[in-house]
């Protein structure tokens, strides 16, 4: 079980747990605005997009080639940016603070 | 007349699909308070339909559906759902519809997202032949998916080489069968792509040994016992345990017609996506739209319309207004390449392709279409650099240095192709 807390652009908190699937299904089930998934999960929309609270980057881990492609030109790139598609739910990622990009 | 307080009122929305169900959710975060009811034939929980051809149709076992929203989450918004349900008409005078159970609903807002069907062309004999599918739904790709397993050739033939027919041939490759693709046009992907990317997809698939055939024109089906004979009026006739037909859509627009509402290449509808009549709202693949940035109505087959439309809907209903105004952009996944396309390349008079390194032993490259000095679209190839760059460049009208775009020393980056 982890548990995820997301904020939203408009400064919602909305605290989250799951043990299984990735960040963005974990955010679009519990109604996270400014995540919607379109693509189903398969890295191609960015409309999953989250900043990862920087003290929990180490837990999140560095996104993949073809994230970081999709990432680097986007308007709300930062350091700490990953999509949430790619970062699978586990225990690994227990107690993260991800604000919402868009 | 008395008008209803906010919380009795009831939008109606029929298909349930990715602009209907998104739409629902829509209107609960634009703060409807009143009921929400959404209708659709498929007695499925809404799911994600571009898997269907891809993912789905690819796995080894019984594969799973991808849920556009868990269950639990259409109680919680108070969202009901009549799954299963056949709508035959609409009476927009006394803003009802009606089902073929005889059953009727009373609606203050409808929203049409009646999406479309696959068209089936008539060719002599397809009516009597076995094993014939195309695909739009959940039910159309478990039938695909059990008649390749329990064939023994499984011999297939893919009658339309355009996206939904080369991701259905690279898909059923994976999972054993032998492919076929018949494609009417010189080229695949005739409508959609340049000859560059039609040239692209003919190697990918030529070197995963699934057989492109193009000008070929089907007019009959021949059908034995056991399999059936695809027949070409070039006298050529192919093998045929599996038939998929994936040769484009037939728009669903009989309730539109029974509503009496605005017909053109699709439901018109306004920026707000109201149709001609001021209580029924139409978004998705149904819609005819005016798009601010080709300046021109457009209707689009995509996730990205369906979503975006189904915003600006809800917004709409709410009393707010918001206008649609996005770049369009679709996606395909066929066997380990991913294109991304930003833009409507509709109307180009130059294509400049470039190709990067690739990472490893695969593609990247990029089709750059331009009308004159204007860039209208990118197709990207496992390039997703350029994909979102060129969906920038699209929106801003940035001026692009041609010469630096051919520049293949260059790489794709925020200034690199400024003009001087």
């Amino acid at each position: 079980m982890a548990k995820v807390t997301f904020i939203t652009s408009d400064n919602e908190t909305i605290k989250t747990d799951g043990n299984s699937g990735n960040i963005m299904e974990l955010a679009v089930k519990n109604n996270v605005n400014g995540i919607d998934g379109d693509c189903g999960g398969v890295c191609s929309c960015a409309t999953c997009h989250v900043h990862v609270k920087p003290e929990f980057w180490e837990k999140v881990g560095e996104p993949g080639e073809m994230e970081q492609d999709m990432l680097e030109f986007d308007d709300n790139v930062s350091d700490y940016s990953r999509l949430g598609c790619q970062i699978p739910v586990t225990e690994n990622i227990d107690g993260i603070v991800l604000n919402v990009a868009n | 007349m008395e008008s209803l307080p906010d919380i009795e009122k009831k939008c109606i929305i029929i298909g349930a699909s990715h602009a209907g169900v998104n739409c629902a959710f829509s209107l609960r975060r634009a703060g409807w308070s009143g009921h929400i009811e959404v209708f659709d034939k498929d007695d499925n929980l809404p799911y994600h339909k571009p898997p269907l051809s891809k993912a789905y149709l690819s796995a080894k076992e019984q594969a799973e559906i991808d849920l556009l929203f868990p269950a639990e989450n259409y109680i919680e918004n108070d969202i009901k759902l009549h799954l299963g349900k056949t709508i035959v008409s609409i009476d927009s005078n006394d803003k009802s519809i009606s089902l073929d159970d005889g059953e009727k609903y009373k609606y203050d807002k409808l929203v049409l997202a009646t999406g479309a069907r696959p068209f089936i062309p008539i060719i002599e004999g397809l009516e009597m032949a076995e094993n014939v599918f195309a695909l739009r739904n959940l039910l159309d790709a478990s039938g695909i998916a059990k008649a390749v397993s329990l064939s023994e050739n499984k011999q297939v033939v893919v009658i339309g080489g355009g996206y939904i027919g080369l991701e259905i041939a690279a898909s059923l490759k994976k999972s054993g069968a032998e492919i076929t693709v018949l494609e009417r046009e010189e080229r695949v992907l005739p409508r959609v792509t340049a000859p560059e990317m039609s040239d692209f997809f003919t190697r990918l698939h030529k070197d995963h040994n699934v057989e492109l055939l193009t000008n070929k024109n089907v007019i009959a089906i021949e059908s034995t016992e056991n399999y059936n004979t695809v027949m070409c009026d070039d006298n050529t006739s192919y093998r045929a345990d599996i038939i998929v037909i994936g040769v484009g859509i037939q728009l669903n627009l009989e309730l539109a017609h029974k509503a009496n509402l605005e017909i053109e290449n699709g439901i018109k509808v306004n920026e707000f996506c109201q149709t001609s009549n001021e209580h029924i709202f139409a978004i998705g693949d149904c819609t005819f739209h005016y798009n601010p940035r080709y300046e021109r109505y457009v209707r689009l087959e995509s996730v990205q319309n369906a979503v975006d439309q189904s915003k600006v809907a809800a917004a709409a209903i709410c009393g707010k207004e918001v206008h649609y105004d996005t770049i369009p952009w679709f996606w395909s996944d066929q066997y380990d390449v991913k294109l991304q396309m930003v833009g409507l390349s509709y109307g180009y008079t130059e294509v400049i392709k470039r190709v990067e390194p690739g990472k490893g032993d695969q593609v990247c490259e990029s089709c750059w279409y331009f009308k004159d000095e204007e860039l209208l679209a990118v197709d990207a190839v496992n390039n997703a650099k350029a994909y979102v760059l060129g969906g920038k460049f699209i929106k801003s009208k940035q001026p692009i240095d041609k010469v630096k775009l051919r520049d293949i020393s260059i790489p794709i980056k925020p200034k690199s192709f400024l003009k001087e």
